[in-house]
């Protein structure tokens, strides 16, 4: 069953004479207990989807279903009463921005349980904290410290101890890891994937790090100027991606068993020029047009719609059978 | 066999500490590697483990709070540790130059990126007033940025980060130097970013022959493009050697960790390692090896004074127990 659904939602901020189309018809759906990854360019609609599906922005248009309601129609500045707020709830990218520096870690798990849990005061408060801090693998000592006495792997473990304080069905994880060395990511993944098999919660994991979301990832949606113009099970669009968009991206991780200076038989694809405008941009045109590699003139006059294969593999290419 | 070639970089025993309110930390200690002439190096390690003090004092812009206290790092010469500061001037910029990691606190934001290129060339590169202009623009163009004409007037501000990074190289390039150090050029850029800037650097070394200090906390990303690469632990230099053979075949633990904990070759997350603790405090006594405290193979032995061991010719560690 689907927790989140969003369907055809769009968002358009005014600009000058024009508006900027910063998420353009993007529908998706995220079932109970599963993880989607989210990727694309800086500038492609990642963070401005994200702040509508944890409605601090309002859409312009469409609808975004949580749990069977339409949350979309609850306007961002009264969505903090909404019942779904404890539900929806986000680990950051930066653990040292986002969390209070006058607050110790004990306060920063306890706030939002303080201001939306149900929790009583003094011992039960004490035991759940701890409790929460138990599971993120936070040692109890450390929960009267404040942020800037604790290192960047515990801090991000009190930003997940904060998020999942609340049991929420849906985790929105904004680059969890980029942030973090290597050698912590690898602990923090393994974290977040073992709460999501412990607790059941649903993830929207938002990275650049392709590398990343297909260990993390069980679908992933890549989005491309406000579009989303492929997803599809993580498994297959890593083997055969179909948007020559995600071939690129593809293309573009780094692979220490290529190297750069010899050839592998095959020209290196990369991306050249630039992104179109998303100021008014044509309906009739790919948005990816002029960047393409394999860009012909039907792409000038229609936008390829997303057609999906019987497995779930959706990609929005005139060129893709 | 003949002998090797003069290095054009080689730094040896190179220390560095900072002097804090907390104590001295000892940043760098004994650091030693070489850049030969149009080589790329790479600089690996987790933050903290002197990536970056180590350029910053090639180039001596070091904190105030900073000071060199042993070794030398001959640059075509010049030992740029004792090296006045006007003889550094005439280096830095012209022979000598360097890419930060965040371009648009790098650049100056109240000038136009075309004029601060062009600031390079008449301080440096004996081009005449009137063609300064024609230059800057022939390396922005260089550089692949698009309508270059119209661009040297543009602040940074309205570039965007990887736009901005472009100029950073153009101005880094603009005299032809022949070493680029590079501290995380492409951290906080998009990949598709990254590796275009990345084909752009590797493109232009080729054609100049410029030798590249890559300095990154990616392996993967070091693996792809360095002919050889530096692990860094805690100040200390733990292990050389040419790429290939040390994403393959890692002899020191700690190189070991960090290819396994690197996301790219592991097929399900299981197979991802993590690195136990932390860096050590750099402050006050430390033991010989600083890897000891997260190290899976510590032996009495490992207490003895750090060794530098060449398992094979060009691939140095240092390490009593090396895998």
């Amino acid at each position: 069953m689907s927790l989140l659904e969003v369907r055809s939602l769009e968002r358009r901020f005014p600009v000058g004479k024009g508006w900027l189309h910063a998420v353009d018809d993007v529908s998706l759906e995220i079932r109970e207990g599963e993880c989607v990854g989210l990727v694309g360019e800086s500038g492609c609609g990642k963070s401005t989807l994200v702040k509508l599906i944890t409605r601090l922005l309002d859409p312009s248009g469409g609808q975004i279903a949580f749990d069977g309601r339409d949350i979309g129609r609850v306007p961002a500045g009264r969505f903090a009463r909404a019942p779904e707020r404890a539900q929806i709830q986000m680990v950051f990218q930066d653990p040292t921005d986002s969390l209070n520096p006058r607050f110790t870690a004990f306060d920063i798990i306890a706030d939002p349980i303080r201001r939306l849990g149900q929790v009583a005061r003094g011992g039960a408060m004490q035991a759940r904290v701890r409790e929460l801090a138990e599971m993120v693998g936070l040692p109890e000592v450390l929960l009267g410290r404040f942020p800037h006495q604790l290192s960047g792997g515990q801090k991000q473990r009190v930003g997940i101890a904060r998020a999942i304080a609340l049991e929420p069905k849906l985790l929105v994880l904004d680059e969890p890891t980029s942030a973090l060395d290597v050698s912590v990511q690898a602990v923090i993944l393994k974290l977040l994937d073992d709460l999501r098999r412990r607790l059941g919660i649903s993830y929207l994991f938002v990275s650049h790090d392709l590398a990343v979301v297909r260990l993390l990832a069980d679908r992933v949606v890549v989005m491309y100027l406000g579009r989303i113009v492929e997803a599809g099970p993580v498994a297959q669009v890593f083997a055969s991606p179909g948007h020559p968009y995600t071939r690129a991206l593809l293309a573009s991780v780094p692979r220490p068993d290529r190297r750069s200076d010899q050839s592998d038989g095959r020209p290196r694809f990369r991306l050249t020029g630039e992104a179109r405008s998303p100021i008014d941009p044509s309906p009739t045109v790919c948005r990816f047009f002029g960047r393409c590699p394999d860009g012909f003139e039907r792409c000038e006059r229609e936008m390829p719609m997303l057609r999906s294969d019987a497995a779930g593999h959706s990609v929005a290419c005139h060129l893709h059978a | 066999m003949s002998d090797p070639p003069i290095p054009l970089l080689a730094v040896e025993d190179l220390s560095v500490e900072f002097r804090t309110r907390g104590g001295v930390v000892r940043a760098l200690d004994q650091v030693s590697f070489d850049v030969q002439r149009g080589e790329t190096v790479g600089v690996v390690g987790e933050s903290g483990s002197g990536k970056s003090v180590t350029a910053f004092a090639l180039l001596r812009i070091l904190d105030a709070s900073a000071r060199i206290t042993s070794g030398r790092a001959v640059f075509g010469g010049l030992d740029l540790v004792t090296a006045g500061e006007a003889e550094l001037g005439l280096q830095r910029g012209r022979e000598l130059s360097m890419i930060f990691q965040n371009p648009r606190t790098a650049l100056n934001p109240i000038r136009p990126v075309g004029r601060q290129i062009g600031d390079v060339l008449l301080r440096h590169a004996n081009v005449a007033r009137a063609d300064v202009k024609r230059r800057a623009v022939e390396l922005l163009a260089q550089v692949q940025i698009p309508d270059p004409a119209r661009r040297y007037g543009a602040y940074p501000f309205e570039l965007s980060g990887g736009m901005c990074q472009r100029v950073m190289i153009a101005l880094a390039l603009a005299c032809s130097p022949a070493l680029l150090v590079a501290d995380e050029p492409t951290t906080g850029l998009d990949v598709t970013t990254q590796a275009a800037i990345m084909d752009l650097i590797r493109e232009l070394a080729l054609r100049t022959n410029m030798a590249t200090l890559l300095i990154t906390h990616d392996l993967a990303l070091a693996a792809e493009h360095c002919d050889r690469i530096v692990v860094m632990h805690a100040g200390h230099v733990v292990e050389v050697a040419p790429a290939t053979a040390l994403f393959e075949a890692p002899r020191h633990p700690y190189t070991a960790k960090l290819v396994a904990a690197t996301p790219h070759g592991a097929e399900r997350l299981a197979d991802l390692a993590a690195i136990p603790g932390g860096l050590p405090d750099l402050r006050g006594e430390l033991p010989p090896c600083r890897y000891r405290f997260r190290c899976e193979r510590y032996a009495p032995i490992c207490d003895g004074p750090l060794p530098r061991v060449d398992v094979l010719p060009g691939h140095m560690v240092a390490c009593w127990k090396p895998l």
